[in-house]
Formats: C-alpha cells, structure tokens, sequence
C-alpha cells in the first residue's frame, strides 16, 4: 500500500478511470465544502495534482465505526473511492486488505519510512484504567500504539467524539478510563472533529485541507475546525424563527409538534452544539434530526451523554439523581430559606416584645431578656 | 403610654449618593435578569395563533436579558471602582474581614442578629463584618454571572466584547456546563435577594436606626456614644498605618 503514497491524487484518479474534469469538480466541490474562496480552488488543484499525497494511518480504538460509516456515505463518490478507499490509507484495521501481520508490517513500514510525514487519523478513544487493557490490537494496547505512532505522526486528525471528547464510553462512571487522544498527546498539532458520527462531507473537508494546503485548518479553543465548528446548530435551524417568536413543541404528540415549532422545550440541544448540521445536513443533505422532528442531542459536544435528559431543558443536576434539575434543588433551598425567615422573625418579634417590655423611661432595664 | 428610648441618636451620612444609585440600578437589574433568565430557561407556553413572522417575544426577552446584562456589569465595574474611591463605608476593606475587630464582629453578628442568642444591641454603621462578607460572595457570584453570560452570549455576537469571555466556554467542558451553572447561580441570587430583604426589615425593626430608608436617603442614626467611640477606634490605627507606609 505505501508503494502509492509519492503519487499525486490526481494521478491515482486517473488510474481508478476519473477524468481530468472529474477531478476538477471534485476540487470545486470540496474547496466549497472547506470555505475556501472561489481563487483558492486554483491551489486545492495545484496541491492535489502536483504534491505527492502525505501517507495516512487511520486507527480504530474505542468506537463503533460509525465515523468510516460516515465518510464512506459522503455524497461525493470520490471521497469514498478515492480519499478514503483505494488510496489514500495506508493502514486502516476496517478497510485495508492486508491483515494480521501483513496489516501490522504495512503500519510499521509507514511510520518508518515517513517518519515526521504521515498523518495520523484516529477514530476512537483510548483506554488508560489497568493499564490500558481494555482494547489491544495486534497484542499491544491503544495506549501504547497512540504513543508510538503519534511521535512520527506530522499532525493528528482525531475522528468523532469518542476520540475528541470520549464521547459515550466516556459517560460516567467510565469504567475503561476512555480518554480522548488531546488529553493524551501534548505535543503535536491535533485536529478535533468531533459527532457521532461527524458529518462525511466534513471529515472529507478537513483531510483535503491538510492535504492540499499541508497545514491544519483554522481551530477554535477546542481544537475544532472553525469552518465548521463555529456556529451552532441553533444558528442555522431553520425552524429558529419559531424559536424568536416563542412558539415551542410542548410534548411530542401536541399540535405545536405537527406545525413544526421549535424543540427547545422538549430538550433539543441545539442553542448548545456546535456543528454544521443544519447547513449542511446528512445523507446527502436529505435531512437532519431537528428536520426530521426530533430535538438535537448535542453528540458533537463533550459530556452529551452525562448531560441528560435528552427530553428536557435542564439537564439533571450533578450529584443529585437524574430526575432533580437546578429548579427542583434552588425551589428546596428557596423553601428551606422561607423557613428559616419565620423562625427568625417569630424569635425577633418575642426579643422585640421583651425589649418594649423592659424599656421604661428610655434607659432599657437589665434582666429579664436573658 | 408611650414607650421611650431616649439614648441620644446622631444622624450619619453613610451611603453617599454614587452607592445608592449602584444600588438601585443593581436591584432593576437583577430583578430583571432573574425574571428573563428563568423565563428563557422556561418559556411560558404560548397558545396563540399568530404566524411566527408576526411575534418575537421570546427574541425580546432574550435582547433584555442581554442589554440588561451590559448595564449590570457596568454598574458593578462601577461599584468595583467606588470601593477605592468612596467613603469608608464603601471601601472595599469592609467586605474582605482583614482584622480582628471585623472578625469579632461576625461572630457577634452571628449570635446576636441571626442566631439570637445573644441580647444585647450591636451598632454598625456602614455594612456589618457578616454582610461585608456575604456581598463579597455577591460579587464573586456577579463576576461569575458575567463570565459565563458573556461566554455563552460570544458564540451569538459579532462583537468585540464578549469575545473577551469566550474562553470559559472550553473551560468548562462546553456551552451545556456553562448554562448549567449560569442558570444555578440565579438561584444564588433569588435566596440571597430574599434574606437581604428580610434582614434590612429586621434591622430597623429591632434598631429603628433608619436601615431601610438609609438607602434612599443615605443617614442612619446611631448612638452618639458609639459615634465617639468609632471615632477613637479608628483615627488611633490609622495615624499608626499611615506612619508605617
């Protein structure tokens, strides 16, 4: 597989029977998809017909796959066929040919050989209680493969929530220790692109521009492409003018639900997640959750899963059971302040008594208020 | 018969007029924040049958709530700057308990005024040690308010402002903590609003010394013995601490 990697994409294209025009839409396409202004699609064509491809190891740790799943059902056929499939990894557990120790050689291979060069793509976080033992590939744990492989790696693009936040089997009580890899990794350029799964069109966006332009792409303080990561779910909806206008969805069944008014109240986590869901939407910009009715989830955010209910505005409040929001707590200690008032203004008012009582000619008599 | 308590009383200018002003502005303000927070927390159910083209009042309560924020950080940042500027009852030393004296004068306020277990009459003038440091909390409580408001807000603007609080988003975990806890901390305010009220009522009922409307008009009474008292205590410390300076 690493044979591949001194060609341009352009000439594996070309191989895989892609014309020069296929190859030059592809590039429109996904110089739009990565915001790239319409001069910049010249230097998406330069790089990606004259620059001879970085190699990529793509590795898989604690997760469902779901993000492969995603950037295979990318609607552009050459992101599946060309980025992903034939060419582009050159060590890839779920899609590469080669297995076992043929699978472990070509890893190996690569990361000697392109020692500083290759780009180290993970999907998945990493285990860190007991030593690593809960996920172990080729006999060896995650841990220790993050730690070898990131040390040649140029820069490291991190697939999904579980390798960006931990994502589920990081929910609490996190019984694997699952970490994400920027908590494991310090000192090497890392790339967040969090979801589960995050959308194909944008992990196809972020790899085409280390690819092309062979530096990371704009990042926010979450290590997140700002181009797609910048806004809220909430931003784009287009059911948000109901959201202005405070028309809400109040159980799922009501009118409101059939009119299609805003899910804020029935826990969509959309004024709280950012991702670019609503621009630009899944299978092949058919729909998106909030289009097909149900409120946001917020996957692309950390902690999601612990941040619970799904079906309510506030989450349940830390320490306190899940069915107690901030509400339920600050209404008991509102109540219990209440009480405490009477106490006080009952003992005030007995004081007050004695004192009126005691107060004669002015000069307050000592004994009898204590 | 009347009753009389005839201890001569002096009439002091505690709350100059900047103090009142921050105060009552900050009490609109948390009035108002508290009631549009919760309200955008929970949206009353509207039935109405007007296109969404033709209301906006969730999209109101929200640009209160924001303008309202801007004029009750500037309001703080005001009051922030009085306690170096004001007088000695609006120093900032009387929220931070720095001595002894202070420190003896929680306790007291503790036994005396909310445990009561203790009778006799305890005069302070401006703040007690045991409000200074309850407001103290209050405006670590307004500096947490505004952090995480703007924080979240600097997401929804384009300008320079809040961006200048975007970074607690990340430190908290994401936009979720971050509303989280915004959210239980107006509950901070709501309880502490509550007791504030009721103790101001208290004072003036048991005192009679002006508590309440001393914030109106800025005079309190206070024994004239106390005054001269105060008075002695104060300029003997002083003269020494300006020495060693």
């Amino acid at each position: 597989m690493s044979s591949h990697t001194h060609r341009t994409l352009l000439e594996q294209m070309q191989e895989q029977g892609y014309s020069r025009r296929d190859f030059l839409k592809f590039c429109a396409w996904i110089s739009a998809m990565i915001g790239v202004e319409s001069t910049g699609v010249v230097s998406v064509v330069r790089a990606l017909e004259s620059k001879p491809r970085p190699p990529v190891v793509w590795f898989h740790f604690q997760e469902c796959t779901c993000c492969s799943e995603s950037f295979l059902r990318s609607s552009h056929p050459i992101v599946a066929d060309i980025v992903l499939d034939r060419i582009s990894l050159d060590y890839t557990e779920t899609l590469q040919a080669a297995a076992g120790h043929q699978a472990e050689q070509a890893l190996h291979d690569t990361m000697q050989k392109y020692r500083g060069e290759y780009i180290m793509t993970v999907e998945g976080s990493v285990p860190t209680k007991d030593g690593g033992v809960y996920c172990t590939i080729g006999g060896r744990t995650a841990l220790d493969i993050v730690k070898e492989a990131a040390e040649g790696a140029k820069a490291i693009i991190c697939w999904g929530s579980c390798a960006s936040n931990g994502c589920i089997q990081a929910a609490k009580p996190n019984p694997t220790g699952a970490t994400p890899i920027h908590k494991i990794i310090k000192d090497k350029p890392i790339i967040n692109v969090p979801g589960c799964p995050p959308i194909g069109e944008v992990m196809a966006g972020v790899i085409v521009h280390v690819l092309a332009f062979d530096r990371l792409p704009q990042l926010d303080g979450l290590g997140r492409p700002k181009a797609f990561y910048s806004k809220r779910v909430h931003d784009s909806c287009y059911r948000r003018p109901f959201y202005d206008a405070g028309l809400f969805v109040e159980t799922w069944d009501d009118e409101n639900a059939r009119k299609g008014y805003c899910l804020y109240k029935v826990g969509c986590r959309g004024p709280m997640t950012y991702n670019a869901c609503g621009i630009m939407r899944w299978n092949c910009g058919v729909s998106y959750p909030i289009q097909s009715g149900h409120g946001c989830i917020g996957c692309s955010e950390a902690a999601f899963w612990d941040n619970g209910p799904f079906y309510r505005h506030l989450a349940a409040f830390p320490g306190f059971g899940i069915e107690t929001t901030a509400d339920n707590i600050g209404t008991a200690a509102g109540i219990a302040t209440l009480g405490g008032m009477a106490a006080h203004a009952i003992s005030t008012n007995i004081r007050k008594r004695k004192l009126i009582a005691t107060t004669d000619g002015g000069v307050p008599k000592k004994g009898g208020d204590e | 018969m009347a009753i009389v308590r005839s201890k001569p009383m002096q009439q002091i200018y505690v709350w100059e007029l900047p103090v009142r002003i921050y105060h009552w502005i900050n009490f609109v303000c948390i009035v108002v924040l508290a009631a549009t927070g919760y309200l955008v927390g929970s949206p009353v159910a509207l039935k109405s049958t007007a296109e969404a083209s033709n209301q906006y009042w969730f999209g109101t309560i929200r640009f209160v709530h924001f303008t309202c924020a801007y004029v009750f950080l500037f309001n703080f940042l005001f009051r922030l700057y009085w306690g170096f500027a004001g007088n000695e009852f609006a120093s900032w030393k009387n929220f931070i308990p720095h001595n002894r004296a202070q420190w003896k004068e929680l306790a007291d306020v503790l036994r005396i005024d909310i445990l009561q277990t203790r009778q006799e009459p305890l005069h302070s003038m401006g703040h007690n040690a045991l409000a200074g440091v309850t407001y103290f909390m209050m405006f670590l409580a307004f500096a947490f308010q505004v952090v995480t408001g703007f924080g979240m807000y600097a997401a929804m603007s384009t300008s320079w402002f809040p961006q200048l609080f975007a970074w607690i988003v990340p430190l908290m975990g994401g936009d979720f903590a971050v509303r989280q806890w915004h959210h239980m901390m107006m509950w901070f305010f709501i309880i502490v609003g509550v007791i504030h009220i009721h103790l101001v009522f208290y004072h003036d009922y048991v005192e009679g010394r002006g508590t309440t409307s001393s914030m109106v008009g800025g005079w309190k009474f206070i024994d004239v013995e106390r005054v001269i008292e105060r008075i002695h205590s104060e300029v003997g410390p002083r003269k020494k601490k300006s020495k060693s300076d």
